[in-house]
């Protein structure tokens, strides 16, 4: 569904992501962990066409996608779930998920799909009509979440989903990523919280220094878990 | 006690174009980080347009939706003209390329047609006065008041009821999130350079209305204080600029009616005097942006 090749993002002098290769199987859970500066987030930034690839190849549905514009990635079915979610804090719930569902649907469709996630997410139909700065950590992720469902996305890239939430909504974010792939649809998963992503990855890689470190099934990762450990306290 | 009340009418009035011309630049200033000082020739182009159609013989009401629909089509002329490719510059690089455009519309005005003001005639009715017993008001203020309520009403459905309206007001908070969701961000720009075109266009009218003439910098003062008013309101902030657009006006407008004589020549440093007053108890504006300003 989605292979990188070589790629590498620059931010000026700065390399943040140094020639790494991967695949994204359809179905499947992909797990890409390493340290904070490891170059997750500007691989993710570069397949959501957020930043232009110094050089590499992305290829997604077997055409080559690497330097389109972000809005034409998320029609073609790439939805990403942004670090620090990034949701629309002045805006409400409900615009929140509007605009989530606009480019990709037709207004009946669109009623539709929030209405599916309002009873996905009961917490965001409670506070459909509040402004989406007034909501709760967790219940940012799960509106950052839904707005990316709303998109109708074939690939979803979640970034960090589970970071600075307390721990019965980690679980919740898990649960919910588990769900979603029995749905079958294919995740593209960043995390620091190694071990819960690795049980629900069917394959990950660990970054370190822009470079892949290891590879291997979420299961092998999950057993040597003192190498990943090595490469992830850096 | 009427003399009062009639400079309350006009304050609100010539507030209430300010507030438009504020809101122009406020609405394009959240979404690219451009302060577009060619804003001011997208009025002076409506004005133009207006005096062409009238010189035509168009119908008034005719005219003036020519003069508002040509600010319309201007403005995005311009955002695709001279800003799209500056998309993404620094806030400096912008403001400069904004002077430059507005120079040479200037110059083509001075040099095409004339550097002086040519005289734009509207019916008498419009240029009449209402009398309630105590208190007398010109046609023109009332009408300005009537006009601006639309506008903001108008702009306030857009902004709440439509999906590029609701796109604008994320872009302002956090444009490439806007983008990840697959909406256009040339949709989105060229939307928000539409309705500041539209409230120039409309801001023309009522200055061209009042003052009976177009000249190739008509709108170089009303956009400046426009700008002082945005400034003043909190920059990027909408509400804020409407805000500011009246503030601005009132100052003025009292400023100029009880000033004593002797004084009067430097109304215009007493009122940017008191707005800087208004600054040193507010910096960051009365209704200061709610942007983050994510990178």
């Amino acid at each position: 569904m989605l292979s990188v090749e070589g790629l590498a993002v620059r931010y000026g002098p700065i390399e943040a992501v140094r020639g790494i290769g991967f695949k994204v199987e359809r179905g499947k859970v992909f797990a890409l962990l390493g340290a904070n500066g490891a170059g997750k987030s500007s691989t993710l930034a570069a397949i959501a066409g957020l930043v232009k690839p110094a050089t590499g190849r992305i290829d997604y549905d077997g055409r080559p996608v690497n330097g389109l514009p972000p809005e034409t990635l998320s029609r073609a079915g790439i939805g990403l779930v942004p670090e620090g979610r990034r949701i629309f804090a002045s805006l409400t719930v409900a615009e929140n998920l509007w605009l989530g569902g606009a480019a990709h649907n037709t207004k009946g469709e669109r009623q539709q799909l929030q209405h599916e996630m309002e009873e996905r997410f009961p917490i965001l139909r409670e506070r459909i009509r509040q402004k989406a700065g007034l909501l709760s950590g967790g219940e940012q992720q799960m509106l950052a979440i839904a707005r990316a469902l709303m998109t109708k996305p074939k690939l979803l890239l979640l970034d960090e989903p589970s970071l600075g939430l307390a721990p019965q909504m980690v679980e919740k974010v898990f649960d919910l990523i588990a769900s979603l792939r029995k749905e079958g649809l294919t995740i593209l998963l960043v995390e620091q919280n190694v071990p819960m992503s690795l049980e629900i990855a069917d394959w990950g890689i660990v970054l370190a220094n822009g470079r892949i470190a290891v590879e291997g099934s979420g299961a092998d990762l999950l057993r040597n878990s003192g190498v990943a450990n090595a490469y992830l306290a850096a | 006690m009427d003399v009062f009340l009639q400079q309350c009418v006009n304050a609100i009035s010539l507030g209430g174009i300010y507030a438009l011309l504020a809101l122009g630049l406020a609405v394009v200033f959240s979404i690219v980080r451009l302060i577009n000082f060619a804003h001011g020739e997208v009025m002076t182009i409506a004005g133009y347009a207006i005096w062409l159609a009238l010189l035509s013989s168009v119908p008034v009401a005719a005219a003036i939706i020519m003069g508002i629909a040509v600010a319309m089509l201007a403005s995005i002329a311009m955002e695709r003209v001279a800003f799209r490719a500056m998309r993404g510059a620094s806030v400096t690089s912008l403001l400069i390329t904004s002077f430059a455009v507005s120079e040479i519309i200037k110059v083509l005005f001075q040099n095409g047609i004339s550097a002086r003001p040519v005289p734009i005639v509207l019916p008498a009715w419009m240029s009449g006065s209402l009398n309630f017993g105590f208190l007398t008001i010109s046609v023109m203020s009332v009408t300005s008041i009537l006009v601006v309520v639309i506008s903001l009403i108008a702009l306030t459905l857009i902004l709440t009821r439509t999906t590029l309206g609701v796109a604008m007001r994320a872009a302002a908070e956090d444009f490439p999130v806007v983008r990840i969701v697959g909406i256009k961000a040339n949709h989105v720009v060229a939307l928000a350079f539409a309705i500041s075109g539209v409230l120039a266009g409309v801001a023309a009218v009522l200055w061209v209305a009042q003052r009976g003439s177009v000249d190739p910098l008509m709108g170089a003062a009303p956009v400046l204080k426009a700008f002082i008013a945005t400034v003043l309101g909190g920059l990027g902030s909408l509400s804020g600029a409407v805000l500011g657009g009246f503030v601005v006006g009132i100052v003025e407008v009292f400023l100029q009616g009880y000033l004593p004589e002797s004084v009067a020549p430097y109304r215009e440093a007493i009122s940017l005097s008191i707005i800087i007053g208004l600054l040193v108890l507010r910096p960051d504006g009365l209704r200061p942006a709610p942007n983050v300003n994510r990178s």
